[in-house]
């Protein structure tokens, strides 16, 4: 679904990403983990297309196609879906009246009829059932006066209605407490089936507790360094980030 | 000259023959402005003597006064012996023929905003053979209105028909005196629109300018007069979002509101007049003076415009709130972009007790925009337990625009409440990625942040036009970011 090759990206003048590889198939959930400032966020922002993340060498394909050609809305529109790791917040805009944009922008794109208000009433409420989640945040507006875990919750419903076929989650644990995290955990596990990818950007394990990942990715100074699976999340829990990004200076 | 010598007057008048005044008609008076053009206009017109004294006096202080310096936009000395005061409605051959003489630029936002063909040529002044639909429309609204003992009419009309509610009313709320332009818009109007709803009646339909038969000559100095009689209600849309096609460059229009015991009045405009060219060349200076009086207790005027026109925009619809327990309001959005200038905002003078005002200005700047909220609010001696709530609101779009507030409050009661917000926001990167990794467009997201941001104001607007405020928005701000 995915092939990231050899991938440079610089932000201001600034070399962040150093050659990248990754490939990511359908159905698989792949955690990005690495200490901060390592490359994870910049790795999640390139692929959905913020034209800050500048990418100086390399390719990445996504069912086939050369993603970097495309406006961030396009690669929305093709499937790929990031959960902000800050979302942004839009006053006087209702959050009800943007998903619905949001959804009927991607359903043309895509070739499907746009709902009409009742039909989105009706997928909505499907969607919260599914996800175990209230919809209490569907009146307000878009982020405005959330909680850390509202504006999480809030994320992991957009892709829920959104249906990408790649979803990556940019620190999406960080800030949030215990049921928080495993409610947007709840809400992940659900939507993952096998014709979906996700990527997990996340600073700590205790989120791999709740999402079980096919394959762990260590990012250390803007390349991969170590690829393994689940285990190896919990030997970085232990050991810290030191172990390995020593043991690849040594 | 003593222009007050009866003999003076005799003689100018007496050139005044009906048969010479047919033929004025056909014309244009030649650029310049002196007592003779005054006269010549109330001549034109058929007024009685004392409009024209009226004219005179305004004329006769206007010359003491000095265009006003205060406001934060520049341009151009304006050359007031440079305009042409009277201009008949002009002859079919001086009129584009066909659209293809229109600019093309004005014809895309036509298309855009989704007005038919024949209506298009209407307001781009083409010359037009077929009567035009809105005519029959008129005629059936007008009959609906008679049945409600509601009176809607030109101005010039109600001067010959209604010299009563004339004589007591034009000018009692905007005095000649009161300021450069209202002085000079007493002196030369030519037309505008009177309206006068009688006691206890709640007008039928939203009445608009749109529907007014003769409404497209009205010429750059209009005169609007409306009265609410107690405990009537009604609802008044001024503009067009289409944008007019219009050779006059300065706009000095006066508008006075009158609401007499439990009457409501809720004026509502939006103006797109022509802004200039990419340099800003051209635009319409819109030099405006707009004023409510609510006179009798529980009285309520409302404000409501969009603003996304005009080169430079002047103006400050305001509120005297002499009765008790009476309500003023203002609800502004204004956009300025490319070179425009706009100094806008609202006067809310309280003198009743208990009265209340809100106000609430979304300012929108971008480009080189400029975008001044200028208001004041004042609670007199008597104004016990009055109240104001005053939000300002800026939203930048990009970084060479400019948005300022300038709020004055006095407050002479110790029972008075005044409260201010105001904020400044720039539509941010951040946010424009968001709505686009959402698989919006980065025009719709504009739009859409740019409404939200105006959604309070747009809320106030009757359906309809809140409907065509939204849209015209979105083709005003087309391209402003990126």
């Amino acid at each position: 679904m995915l092939t990231v090759k050899n991938l440079h990206v610089s932000v201001a003048g600034k070399p962040i990403l150093h050659g990248i590889n990754l490939d990511v198939k359908a159905g698989e959930v792949h955690a990005l983990m690495g200490p901060n400032g390592s490359g994870k966020s910049t790795l999640a922002n390139t692929l959905a297309g913020h034209e800050d993340y500048l990418v100086t060498d390399g390719e990445v394909l996504f069912e086939g196609e050369n993603l970097l050609a495309y406006s961030p809305e396009e690669r929305a529109q093709k499937g790929i879906f990031l959960a902000f790791q800050y979302p942004v917040e839009i006053p006087g805009v209702n959050n009800m009246y943007f998903l619905k944009m949001a959804v009927n922008a991607i359903r043309k794109a895509q070739g499907k009829e746009e709902l009409d208000a009742l039909d989105f009433m009706k997928h909505i409420k499907a969607t919260l059932t599914k996800l175990d989640m209230e919809d209490s945040l569907q009146k307000r507006d878009v982020n405005v006066g959330f909680s850390g875990g509202e504006k999480k919750r809030s994320e992991i419903l957009q892709m829920a209605l959104l249906e990408p076929k790649l979803g990556i989650l940019d620190e999406t644990d960080s800030g949030l407490d215990i049921d928080a995290l495993r409610a947007v955990a709840t809400g992940v596990n659900k939507l993952r089936n096998a014709e979906r990818a996700m990527i997990i950007v996340t600073h700590y394990q205790r989120l791999l507790d709740y999402i079980e990942p096919d394959f762990v990715h260590v990012i250390s100074n803007g390349k991969i360094i170590r690829t393994g699976n689940k285990t190896l999340a919990l030997e970085l829990e232990e050991k810290g980030y030191g172990w390995i990004t020593g043991e690849e200076a040594a | 000259m003593n222009s007050a010598n009866p003999s003076v007057e005799t003689l100018v008048e007496g050139g005044y023959t009906e048969g010479f005044i047919t033929e004025i008609e056909t014309e244009t008076l030649p650029p310049g402005l002196d007592e003779d053009v005054v006269r010549r206009i109330s001549a034109i017109k058929q007024e009685p003597e004392y409009l024209l004294e009226k004219r005179l006096k305004a004329y006769r202080h206007w010359l003491t006064m000095e265009e006003p310096t205060w406001a934060t936009v520049r341009h151009p000395q304006i050359d007031y012996q440079a305009i042409s005061y009277f201009s008949a409605p002009k002859s079919r051959k001086d009129s584009p023929q066909s659209l293809d003489e229109i600019d093309p630029e004005i014809l895309e936002t036509y298309n855009k905003l989704g007005i038919p063909l024949e209506e298009q040529k209407q307001l781009a002044g083409v010359a037009v053979d077929a009567v035009f639909d809105s005519v029959s429309v008129a005629t059936t609204f007008k009959k609906e209105l008679a049945e409600a003992g509601v009176i809607f009419c030109s101005i010039s009309e109600a001067i010959q028909q209604h010299p009563e509610l004339i004589k007591q009313y034009l000018g009692s709320v905007v005095p000649h005196t009161d300021n450069f332009f209202a002085a000079l818009n007493t002196a030369v109007f030519t037309d505008g629109t009177f309206v006068y709803v009688p006691e206890g009646v709640r007008c039928p339909m939203e009445l608009s300018t749109y529907f007014r038969i003769n409404a497209a000559n009205t010429g750059q100095f209009e005169r609007t007069l409306i009265i609410a009689d107690k405990g009537s209600y009604v609802s008044y849309l001024e503009g067009c979002t289409a944008p007019m096609r219009d050779e006059n460059q300065l706009h000095a229009a006066v508008v006075e509101l009158i609401a007499l015991e439990d009457a409501q009045i809720k004026y509502s405009t939006v103006q797109n007049w022509y802004p200039g060219d990419a340099e800003g060349r051209g635009g319409i200076y819109n030099f405006v003076t707009k004023r409510g009086l609510c006179k009798g207790d529980r009285s309520r005027i409302s404000w409501t415009q969009v603003e996304t026109g005009s080169a430079i925009t002047w103006k400050y619809p305001s509120c005297i709130l002499r009765g008790d327990d009476s309500i003023g309001e203002f609800y502004s959005v204004a956009v300025t972009r490319g070179h425009q200038q706009a100094d806008t905002g609202t006067k809310m003078l309280h003198v009743g007790r208990n009265t209340r005002s809100t106000i609430v200005s979304k300012g929108i700047s971008a480009d080189f925009g400029s975008n001044a909220y200028r208001g004041r609010v004042r609670m007199n001696r008597g104004a016990e337990n009055a109240r104001n709530h005053t939000q300002c609101d800026s939203l930048l779009i990009g970084d060479r625009c400019a948005a300022h507030t300038f709020p004055y409050i006095e407050v002479l009661n110790p029972t008075a409440k005044i409260e201010h917000e105001a904020t400044t926001s720039k539509i941010d990167a951040d946010q424009l990625f968001y709505c686009r990794q959402r698989g919006l467009s980065e025009e719709n997201a504009v739009s859409m942040i740019v409404n939200g941001f105006c959604k309070e104001v747009f809320n106030e607007l009757p359906m309809e036009f809140a409907v065509e405020a939204r849209k015209l928005l979105q083709i005003s701000l087309e391209g402003a970011v990126g």
